[in-house]
């Protein structure tokens, strides 16, 4: 299977509002791509539907060719907006949680990024700070060998130095067969690794590119280009 | 290497000329192997398919070259080394002279303010 993301007049509706409407896109394997698009604009209920945690109200969602379900779920690495882990746990405790829940997850590789951030696999994660929280959570999610990693706002509550490190990550961790998800507000800070980006807007699709095709098109970075579209 | 980013151009083309940079300044010499893409990737901090697409570029201009198994290497041809160096001087005062322009001096004014400053600086 080629794409690892596709919909098909995908749509979703919440009562009488609608957060998409009749999205068609298509994501191939090894790519990484940015979903972007100001606040309400439906990026979370993409990402949501991609995991299985929402159902379409029409239209089709597939990971891998298949509808989400047990076996999506196998190759989907997610990172929630909010964090669902159990505040009394510590962080080694997490690490065999995860361990237990998918077979694809490398200890090893958490242990590594721990220290990496001078963390302490001890700590209880109701001590920790709302952005090292966040850390952990990305790393339980990146330590995984997914085929697909959906990041809803990854960067948005860690520091600068941190924001660096999660970057170099997610390249770092790129192959040919996985693809990155991620949507962001910070999108001077991710441009340059990604491949591709999808502009939302009000839930439909304003514009899906290749980053260097925006430049070169358009003559300015794709940050720019988001101000200047959804200009307020 | 500091690998910098203008807003107004393609990453691609930027990388390219940065690592044609990093050929004439000698940091990468010729015929030595050039680092793969995944470590030049991380050293940039860009996406490994821009850099492979960089690559792909600067192989197809003959300044690098694959040897199928043990990496990308680059070119022995000092000749070619020094056309790249004279056309990125030549882009560099091209762009001088323009801003130059900006300024109201044309070009036989600015040589004369050049030579002034050059033998300030001795």
């Amino acid at each position: 299977m080629e794409n690892i993301l596709e919909c098909r007049a995908l749509t979703k509706t919440y009562g009488y509002r609608t957060a998409l409407s009749n999205l068609d896109i298509a994501i191939p394997r090894g790519r990484i791509v940015g979903l972007l698009g100001p606040n309400g604009s439906g990026k979370t209920t993409l990402i949501k539907l991609a995991c299985g945690l929402l159902t379409p109200t029409a239209g089709q969602i597939l990971i891998d060719g298949k509808a989400p379900g047990l076996e999506s779920k196998a190759i989907v690495s997610y990172l929630p907006e909010r964090s669902y882990l159990n505040n009394w746990m510590c962080i080694q405790e997490l690490i065999r949680f995860f361990q237990d829940f998918y077979q694809d997850f490398q200890p090893e590789v958490a242990y590594d990024m721990l220290q990496r951030l001078n963390i302490d696999p001890r700590d209880r994660l109701k001590n920790l700070s709302k952005g090292t929280k966040e850390k952990v959570q990305l790393i339980l999610v990146m330590s995984r060998r997914a085929q697909l990693y959906l990041l809803d706002e990854p960067i948005g509550g860690v520091d600068p130095a941190t924001r660096d490190y999660i970057l170099h990550t997610i390249i770092g961790n790129y192959n040919e067969n996985s693809t990155v998800i991620l949507s962001t507000h910070l999108i001077a800070d991710v441009e340059q690794i990604l491949d591709d980006v999808i502009f939302l807007s009000n839930g439909k699709i304003l514009m899906a590119s290749p980053v260097d095709e925006i430049r070169e098109r358009q003559g300015k970075s794709v940050d720019d280009l988001f101000r200047e579209v959804f200009k307020c | 290497m500091e690998w910098t980013f203008q807003p107004d151009r393609p990453i691609y083309a930027q990388l390219v000329e940065q690592i044609q940079l990093g050929i004439v300044s000698g940091r990468y010499p010729a015929g030595s192997r050039l680092p793969s893409v995944r470590e030049l990737a991380a050293e940039a901090s860009v996406n490994p398919n821009t850099m492979q697409k960089a690559l792909a570029e600067l192989e197809r201009s003959g300044l690098l070259h694959t040897q199928r198994t043990s990496g990308r290497f680059i070119t022995e041809d000092q000749e070619m080394i020094e056309t790249v160096r004279n056309n990125l001087a030549y882009e560099q005062i091209h762009k001088f002279l323009e801003n130059m322009r900006k300024l109201g001096f044309d070009p036989a004014e600015t040589m004369a303010l050049m030579e002034k400053a050059a033998k300030e600086e001795y």
